[in-house]
Order: structure tokens, then sequence, then C-alpha cells
């Protein structure tokens, strides 16, 4: 089982977010990493003059660098970046919308999870048209990952399995409306937030979390404990989205669970020492996806009865 | 610009075919379809007796086969399908890359249009369905303004259709789990979102409390007109401010894009509500003929004719006019 750190989804500082995947370079047992800005097309620009060192880091180190596109594009500019992305032959892109798979024209790539395989026949679309890796939507039950991975064995499967879980887009941008701001003059406020903002009922219950144009749950999709059964159905990665933690330590916990060094109940313990957030797993189990199923197959309510 | 009008029922396509409608579109009363809920939709029969009864008086029929496929199941979908093609349906709305595929090598003939629950949002995504299964049009999602919807119908091989009335995402359609994380139902596997199965209405201090599965959506006051919970339309809280931080309760009137929209050269317009009952159709079919036909002539679009048929407190126009860019 590998383990696949994710793109970062929220606005980090762009020097923060140089030095964050440094560290993942020389710390992290991660296998594959997506790199680039999936969420906002406005954030890119930033983020780009470190692009380079970063990659070059990551490779050094021994990691398979995905770059990954962006989940809607609607302008012009946008598109023409994701052409020339395509285009770049030092890369693989890991596609997020069909938009990109034109553009690749048959090269080998990655699909992310904001791509609609909910099937097998879906699967081997594009697994003909040159995916090798498919991290498949969250809301996949496990007897859906599978009927799919085992009718595609040449295709690696990622299973989204830490992180606040994307739910998800829009072409509004949420963090400018909740500041009176239009989304052109956002004055990126996004940025204020580099975990999501929370977002609770008005019971208090935690609900959801906001990211300017993308909406994520709340809780932290944990699949710490399911690993023997992502096995068993015959997932071949497991990915890690980064949060405001310390995501070494994340993935430490994480292969040493896929290792069998640590027993899911213990595992869980020590992964809300490092991220202290609600956990869930509910997609897995065919339960709302705000719920946790204990290992002897309790339903916890994410938010506990009054 | 061609109408295309919703039919949760036999008898609402009757009432369509009657008030004029150019197209119509239902689906299998199955989780084929994005409109799944109880009671509603046709069986195999009443669809084929529909389609006749349909293409009798020159009106033709779309079947929506819009959901994403079960793994291990994806034959209830492809079956769907052929029984469309067999019913001589004069298109099928597809958003699973699977089912498109399938009915491309299966059906070559078979007119195809790609579901606004696809998301295809801009030319290049368009090209790709076009290019794959030979997609004769595609319903766009309503994330874009008027002047995107016009600078894609240019660019694409295919034709364009857009959504003018009735509820409305906020979300891209197609890539919303919201409806599954709080009900453990969604949009692309069940056909469902916030779900009335879901749903639970209490009073507390005076307020009427809408929740969906463990979460609260909404609060009311005395006299306060309560919108059904749908997730993305709810009050909600956060440290920098609370309300409608998603949407409003709004549902999508375009009636003065009309012209716009024409300009920008959309082929057909579509009423969302196959849930909606048969004087809906009946009057949003008939108002909408009346509000074409003046277009056509000139005179001036009669624009409140439909106040009051919305499903939301408040109207709006959504991302064609993009005032929030």
């Amino acid at each position: 089982m590998q383990l696949t750190l994710g793109p970062v989804l929220y606005n980090w500082k762009p020097e923060l977010w140089r030095d964050f995947y440094f560290r993942i370079a020389d710390e992290a047992p991660v296998d594959v990493v997506v790199v680039g800005e999936v969420v906002c097309s406005k954030r890119s620009p930033f983020l780009e003059p470190h692009i380079p060192e970063v990659v070059e880091r990551l490779a050094g180190a021994g990691k398979t660098v995905l770059m990954g596109s962006l989940t809607l594009m609607s302008l012009p500019r946008e598109r023409k970046a994701m052409l020339e992305l395509a285009g770049d032959d030092q890369f693989t892109m890991e596609v997020n919308d069909l938009t990109c798979l034109g553009m690749l024209g048959g090269k080998p790539h990655a699909i992310g999870p904001f791509v609609n395989i909910y099937n097998e026949a879906t699967a081997k679309y594009f697994a003909t048209r040159g995916a090798t890796r498919i991290c498949l939507p969250p809301e996949l039950p496990l007897s859906a990952i599978r009927a799919i991975a085992q009718s595609q064995p040449d295709v690696t499967f990622e299973v989204f399995s830490f992180g606040r879980v994307p739910l998800a887009i829009s072409a509004r941008c949420y963090h400018a409306r909740l500041n009176k701001l239009s989304k052109d003059n956002c004055k990126f406020v996004c940025e204020q937030d580099p975990d999501g903002l929370a977002v609770t009922t008005l019971d208090d219950e935690p609900f959801l979390a906001m990211n300017g144009v993308q909406t994520l749950s709340y809780t932290c999709a944990s699949l710490l404990g399911d690993v023997d059964k992502l096995r068993d159905a015959g997932a071949g990665a497991m990915r890690l989205s980064p949060q405001q933690c310390d995501m070494v330590a994340v993935a430490q916990l994480f292969r040493d669970a896929i290792d069998g060094k640590v027993a899911p109940s213990e595992g869980a313990a020590k992964l809300s020492a490092i991220y202290p957030l609600k956990q869930s797993n509910g997609f897995l189990f065919s339960k709302p996806g705000a719920a946790f199923v204990t290992d002897s197959g309790d339903v916890r309510r994410i938010v506990p009865a009054a | 610009m061609e109408l295309i009008c919703p039919a949760g029922t036999p008898a609402a396509l009757h009432d369509a075919v009657a008030a004029g409608a150019d197209a119509i579109y239902c689906g299998f009363n199955d989780e084929t379809n994005a409109r799944n809920f109880p009671g509603l939709n046709f069986s195999r029969e009443e669809m084929r007796e529909s389609i006749a009864h349909a293409h009798r008086y020159g009106c033709s029929v779309l079947v929506a086969i819009n959901t994403f496929a079960r793994a291990g199941n994806v034959e209830l979908w492809q079956r769907a399908v052929d029984d469309a093609v067999d019913a001589e349906a004069d298109a099928v709305i597809l958003a699973d890359v699977g089912v498109m595929d399938y009915c491309a090598r299966t059906h070559p003939q078979q007119r195809l249009h790609v579901s606004v629950q696809a998301a295809a949002a801009n030319a290049d995504s368009i090209r790709f369905y076009v290019d794959s299964f030979n997609a004769k049009r595609v319903v766009l999602p309503r994330v874009l303004s008027v002047q995107e919807i016009a600078a894609i119908t240019k660019e694409v091989k295919c034709e364009t259709e857009v959504f003018i009335f009735g509820g409305l995402c906020v979300m891209e359609e197609g890539r919303c789990s919201l409806s599954s994380y709080a009900t453990g139902k969604s949009p692309n596997m069940d056909g469902v979102c916030s779900p009335a199965g879901a749903i639970q209405y209490r009073e507390e201090k005076g307020a009427l409390v809408s929740r969906l599965g463990e979460f609260t959506i909404n609060k009311f006051a005395k006299g306060e007109a309560a919108a059904y919970p749908t997730l993305c339309k709810g009050r909600y809280q956060t440290d920098e401010g609370c309300g409608y931080l998603f949407e409003d309760p709004a549902s999508l009137d375009a009636t003065t894009m009309l012209p716009e929209l024409r300009a920008a050269g959309v082929a057909a317009l579509k009423i969302e509500g196959r849930q909606r009952g048969r004087a809906y159709i009946e009057r949003v079919v008939k108002t909408f003929k009346d509000v074409l036909s003046a277009l056509d002539d000139g005179r001036p679009l009669p624009v409140d004719a439909l106040r009051g048929l919305s499903e939301g407190q408040s109207n709006t126009t959504g991302a064609y006019k993009k005032t929030w860019r």
C-alpha cells in the first residue's frame, strides 16, 4: 500500500507552502506527492515561483511528483495554463477535470478525486485513455472501491484517507461572499483560514468548512483503522490531504498502520493527538460521510445526541 | 429556442404536451435518474406510451439517465439506455462517462445529450464529450455567466442548453457530496439531494427548526416563511459571520435574460421541476410560450407572470449575471 500526499487545498503563504514541501521531501514516508493549486486559479501566481525548487527537492528525495490540475475552469487563462501544464513533459499531470483529458492526447496521467469515476466501466474507459493512477471520489463506499479496483488490476486506485473531505466546488467564492467582497476583488481573505473556516449550524453542531470556492467537511476523514479493508478491496494507495498539523507525523502514523505496527484504536488516539479534529469515515460504509464507524461496526454520530 | 419542460408523471407529460412544450424530459422510476423521488417517474411501459403520445403531437422526449452507475451493477444503467432507445426517445441525457461510452458503442445512431450533472463547464470539456461520444448537445452547469455561455456556444461543435427556471444548484452540479455527507444519500449515486426522508421539523421556543440528518439547516421565527431545508440554502455560523453562507433560499428565474441567451446562440431552454405538480407544469409551459413569442415579436416580455410559482422565497438570475464577480 502506497501513501500519496494530496495537494494543499488551502491558501497557504507561499514561503510556508514551499517549506512544507521541503520538510515532506526530507522527512515524510510518502511515495507520491501531488503539487499545484487545484482550487482557485487566483492563488496560482503566488505558488508558481516556488514550484521548480519544490519539485526538484521532492524528486531528489525519491518521491513521484504529480502536478494537479484545477478542478473548475471557466476562464480562458485557466484553460491556457492547463494546456501548458499538459504539454510539459517534465511532469505527470493529475487530472481534476475532463477539460485536461483532450489536452493530454493519450499521454499517461493520473486522475484526481474530482473526476466522477463511480464504477468499473468508467474506470476502464479512463484507463484506455491513459490513466495509470486514479484517486476515487471520497463519497464512494467500500463495495464500489472493491468492484472498481478488482476490474482494473493494472491501475493504482487511491482512496481519500486523511484530511477535511472536499465536498463541493462552486464558481462563487464563499469567503468573498462572507466578507461582502466581489470575487475579482477578494483581497485573498481565504488566506486567513489556512485550515478552512469552520461552519457550524445554528445549534452549534460542527458541520462544514469553507475554503474560497470549495466546501469541505468539518470533520477530518480518517481511514487509519480501515487499512486492512482497503487493502483487501484492492486499493493501492491511501491519500493524505494536508491540514495545519504535523503532516510528517500523520504520514508516519499511516505508514505504521499499513505496516501493522499500530492497532486501529491506538492509531485513532495517536491521530487525535496530532490533529484534534473529530474524525469521520462514514462514506466508506454507505453511512452519512460525517459519521464514524468503529472497528466493531458501531456508528458514532458526529454530534452527540442532546 | 426550444422550450424543454419537466415531467415527473405521464399525466404531467400529457399536460406539458397540451400546453405546447417543444420537448419534455423525464426518467425511469429507479436510481438511474437524478430526480429519484418516491412515486415519481416512468415505468418502461409508461415511457413507451408517453413518448408515442408526445410524438403524435410533434413534441420530442428526452430521457434523463443522469446519475452515475453503481459499481457492480452497471447493467441497470445500460439497460435503461437500451430501453430508452427501444421506446424511441429523441435523445438520452447522460452524465456517466462509462454509460456514454456504452451508448455511443451500442447505439451509435442514438442522439446523446450531456447532462448538467456531467459538469462540462468550458469548451475543452465539451469537446471531450463531442469527440469521444458524438454528443449533440450539452446542458451547461449553472456556474456560467451569459458572456461565458455565448463564448462556449460559439466555440463548440454541439448545441447548448441552459436552465431558465426553477430550483438552483449553487455548487457545480454532479460535483457535490454535501447531501451524502449529511444523510448518506447523494445526487450522483442515489439521484436525491437533501431527501425528504432525512428531514425533520421541530418546534423550539416558538421557532420552527428544520433538520437534515443530524444537522440543523435553518430556524424560522414565528410568521417567517419556512423554505425546504436544501443543505446549501441553510443558515449557518462561522467565527467571521453567520447567515445564508452559500445561497439564499432562492430559485432561478432567467426570464429577463432570454434576449441575451438567444443572442448567445443557446439552442434550448430548460425548466427545472420534475418533482412539481401538474398545475405548475401547465402554467410554467404556457407562460414561457408567451414569453418566447413576445421575444420573437419584439414585444415587452411579461416578466412577472411567473411570480409565486417558484419553490424558493425569492428569485435570482443565478450565475448568468454574476453580480458577485
